[in-house]
């Protein structure tokens, strides 16, 4: 099922919903609020849900958006589910580097990794 | 520098001066209390800094910085009341990028923010902001009584070649 809003990619493989960004500049300060409410409405309607939100092609993100994927995060686990990062640019990793956030969220170099680390017998991976 | 002039501006970004000094042009523009305002005068900086050579991870950290600095002017300064203004002031040269970034509110003591990064904190949903300009930043000073903050970074290109020059005449 592959569902094309206009900001958001959503794709699910199975049980796992995969998240990706149609524009580069997605993440801004501008544009995080929309996002966050659609992210957020995405995860309300999973039950226990698996969500991969990929980076790819993003190359620049505010302290908002960080913001707005602790709100998702919380939002995944008070649902019982799991949330993963992956395909972070190496600037943006160092803004999650300098916050601290790598050690909140499971962060992993591609979707495939990512997927297999929903697994609890696999090994992980964090960058 | 002569003292800036302000003009009340309503929908869009507006120049309201510039002045030279020795240390490159001061351009000076005032902008609605509207996150979307930003990006033409971001664009306006970094394609400045993109012409004297500013590398891919000083434009990154500046436009991290400039939409930080903006972020709190509109949301924490003038409360996105639209009636008020941000005032950027801004100067490039080819050794770095200065900008200063204004509101109309009381001002706060950056001193009294707690440390995002401890513990009880880290899941805070806002607070990152001032901890990334800095990061990423040479310099950012806050006017005493909190409400501008002038944000600098160097231009590493530049001082690469100097390093070069001096290491080999």
């Amino acid at each position: 099922m592959l569902q094309d809003a206009a900001r958001l990619k959503i794709t699910r493989d199975g049980d796992v919903v995969l998240v990706e960004f149609t524009h580069r500049k997605i993440l801004d300060e501008a544009n995080i609020a929309e996002i966050g409410d659609q992210l957020v409405a995405l995860v309300e309607n999973e039950h226990r849900p698996k969500v991969i939100i990929s980076f790819a092609g993003v190359d620049h993100l505010s302290s908002a958006a960080l913001g707005t994927l602790i709100t998702v995060n919380n939002k995944v686990r008070s649902h019982d589910g799991q949330l993963r990062l992956c395909n972070i640019h190496p600037q943006i990793f160092e803004v999650f580097v300098i916050t601290k956030l790598n050690k909140l969220f499971r962060i992993y170099p591609t979707i495939k990794e990512a997927k297999e680390s929903f697994d609890p017998q696999s090994k992980q991976s964090v960058i | 520098m002569g003292r800036m002039r302000l003009e009340k501006t309503t929908a869009t970004p507006r120049s309201v001066g510039a002045s030279s000094t020795s240390r490159g042009l001061w351009c000076r523009l005032e902008i609605p209390s509207d996150l979307k305002q930003l990006e033409e005068v971001e664009e306006t900086i970094l394609s400045q800094c993109q012409r004297y050579s500013f590398t891919d991870r000083d434009l990154f950290a500046l436009k991290l910085a400039i939409d930080e600095a903006f972020a709190n002017a509109v949301k924490h300064g003038n409360h996105c009341d639209c009636d008020k203004h941000v005032r950027i002031k801004y100067r490039v040269t080819p050794r770095r990028a200065d900008v200063v970034v204004e509101d109309e509110g009381p001002g706060f003591n950056p001193a009294s923010l707690p440390d995002p990064t401890l513990d009880q904190h880290i899941e805070c949903t806002h607070g990152r902001g001032i901890l990334l300009m800095r990061a990423f930043m040479n310099n950012v000073v806050f006017s005493p009584s909190g409400n501008s903050v002038t944000l600098t970074k160097f231009n590493d290109s530049a001082r690469n070649n100097t390093e070069h020059s001096i290491a080999f005449g």
